[in-house]
């Protein structure tokens, strides 16, 4: 075949270019494949808040309420689990919460928005075992051990506020849903009352 | 007969494409024990293929309906308890020889120059058959399939800024869930079987060019006849494919005293746990990958930080890749190499072992201490041996293959 006449400066410019349209095309197409694999608008409304009757929950007991197909749990705490959670302060990795996850209107010392009701995802934060809620002091844990949440896994501690120990896997505090109280025994987990 | 061929040949390879890989593919004579397991890996790569084919036929990919449908095919279909323990059994024994197939390259420097993309073609390889392993775990849905996947899935959670939203992505949902298992479905049954069929071609198209290595890591290309044959070569076919199905035979021999006596192997081959339905709510007290990968889970959970101990882990097989370019002896061969590199590998063999059972155990204090000792061998193997390497005095290799 003869080149002769041919103008190879135009002949690279126009590969070049459809190269690059092809590029930006294939770039286009990718993106339904991609997008496919998000949560779907069902999971997304599986994701909706959920409302949580806690006016049957006992001091010193736990209940669990399925939010987004995780375990959260609402624990209702006694006056001398509150006053562990000052004792503990020197002993964790987060005592303030700054790194960890919660909303606002939580984000205290205890960790909740009523004092008395402490409200968590029960996903540990290391690699999303279950924690066990430990709530008397002492036992297997250690002499040292005040109440709260220990994940068998891979031995993470958490105290009563979800708070998470020093020295241990995982590196925050147990996540607080955003939640809102809609009467003094209904709370709605997942929704942060108007704001979101 | 010949016509026939001749037919072919007018219109396809075929003649050639066997003598070029078969009848006239001339290998090292001197191969040993160490040389079954490239054909073995082979053979459980189809055993895989065919009994998982066969197992999608009453499968069901739902999260309401996997887990009884395993059951369904353990007890109520034609020989189903044979195909899944043929399936599940081949998964571990695969790993068993791929191992093997991978000390082979250590004992012999196989990685070594010109054999370097050989080498990363079969890490390629290794990676898939982790990710095809991993996902295929998940569809018996059972409490070790659903938390397994949880912790595995979290730790790319552990990457900074875009972690959670991969992990969202990777699982489809919120937490693992019937979306995650139909997708881990597809790419278990398609997907990476796919890529694994490709990247195996690769290998061996990769092997052939540059020809096998051999226990004397002689190159025998160096030594050809007046026809330019190699002197120490002999024909792939018929030599080694007879030699290779006398291994297959034995294996086979071993393959069946598994699955029909110890097809869980005590909790190895298939773990306790995995044999309660799904629970979202509830973890296993212990939770533990299957043995192959517990090495690197050992180092995962050696590291007291969870960036740190993801990043470990990756780092573990990541380094592997670059071992050609690590090793700078002037042999291939173990047995011309000076003491320096028979301890090496020695220490790094126990070390693998050690981190592979303590990473079934619980992590107690004493054992994460333990667990942090052999992974710091197992990384200072690596990253020590361009200086020990380098410095041993090796003996000298002879011209020809022994």
């Amino acid at each position: 075949m003869s080149t002769d006449g041919v103008d190879l400066k135009k002949r690279r410019f126009l590969t070049l270019a459809t190269t690059a349209v092809g590029a930006v095309g294939a770039g286009f197409v990718a993106v339904p494949f991609i997008a496919s694999m998000q949560p779907s608008a069902r999971a997304r409304a599986a994701g909706a808040p959920v409302e949580a009757d806690i006016s049957k929950l006992e001091p010193g007991q736990l209940m669990r309420v399925e939010w987004r197909g995780k375990p959260v749990w609402i624990v209702r705490r006694t006056a001398e689990a509150l006053e562990t959670l000052a004792k503990l302060e020197s002993k964790l990795a987060d005592p303030a919460s700054d790194e960890s996850a919660q909303p606002q209107n939580a984000k205290n010392a205890h960790r909740s928005i009523k004092e008395e009701y402490f409200i968590a995802v029960g996903i540990c934060t290391h690699l999303g075992c279950s924690p066990s809620f430990v709530p008397d002091p002492g036992g297997d844990l250690g002499s040292d051990w005040l109440g709260g949440f220990f994940c068998p896994c891979h031995g993470s501690r958490f105290d009563i506020a979800g708070r998470v120990y020093a020295g241990v896997p995982a590196p925050l505090n147990l996540e607080v849903p955003p939640h809102t109280y809609i009467s003094d025994s209904r709370i709605v987990i997942g929704d942060v009352g108007g704001a979101a | 007969m010949t016509n026939f061929v001749g037919w072919i040949d007018d219109r396809f390879p075929l003649t050639k494409v066997w003598n070029e890989h078969l009848a006239q593919y001339y290998a090292p004579r001197n191969f040993n024990f160490w040389y079954f397991f490239g054909s073995l890996a082979i053979l459980m790569l189809v055993n895989q293929i065919v009994t998982g084919i066969w197992l999608t036929m009453h499968y069901k990919p739902d999260a309401a309906m996997a887990f009884a449908s395993v059951e369904y095919i353990m007890r109520d279909v034609e020989w189903g308890w044979l195909l899944r323990y043929l399936h599940s059994t081949g998964a571990s024994m695969f790993f068993v020889v791929i191992y093997l197939h991978m000390f082979r390259a250590l004992l012999y420097g196989s990685y070594k120059q010109p054999r370097e993309l050989l080498w990363i073609f079969g890490m390629v390889i290794y990676v898939a058959l982790m990710a095809e392993a991993f996902m295929g775990y998940l569809l018996p849905w059972g409490q070790m399939s659903f938390w397994g996947a949880q912790v595995i899935i979290s730790l790319f959670g552990a990457i900074p800024y875009v972690g959670e939203g991969l992990a969202q992505w990777i699982r489809g949902d919120f937490v693992i869930s019937d979306a995650t298992l139909n997708r881990f479905f597809a790419f278990h049954v398609i997907a990476v079987p796919l890529v694994l069929c490709a990247l195996v071609f690769l290998h061996i198209v990769a092997l052939h060019k540059v020809g096998s290595n051999n226990p004397d890591g002689v190159e025998i290309k160096n030594n050809k006849d007046e026809n330019g044959i190699p002197l120490d070569g002999i024909p792939f076919h018929p030599y080694y494919s007879v030699k290779d199905i006398a291994g297959v035979v034995v294996f086979l021999f071993v393959f069946s005293i598994i699955v029909f006596f110890a097809p869980e192997m005590n909790g190895y081959f298939l773990e306790k746990d995995n044999f309660v339905p799904a629970n979202p709510l509830k973890t296993p007290e212990h939770i533990a990958p299957l043995w192959y990968f517990t090495p690197f889970y050992a180092i995962l959970r050696a590291v007291p930080d969870k960036l740190g101990g993801v990043i470990a882990m990756g780092g573990a097989i990541a380094i592997l890749f670059v071992l050609p370019w690590l090793d700078r002896s002037p042999v291939k061969s173990m047995r011309y190499r000076g003491m320096l590199s028979k301890l090496a590998l020695g220490i790094f063999v126990i070390s693998f072992f050690a981190l592979g059972w303590l990473g079934m155990q619980a992590a107690t204090p004493e054992f994460t201490i333990l667990a942090r000792i052999f992974s710091l061998i197992y990384f200072a193997f690596f990253i020590l041996m361009p200086f020990y390497t380098k410095m041993e005095t090796t003996k000298p290799v002879p011209e020809r293959v022994t």
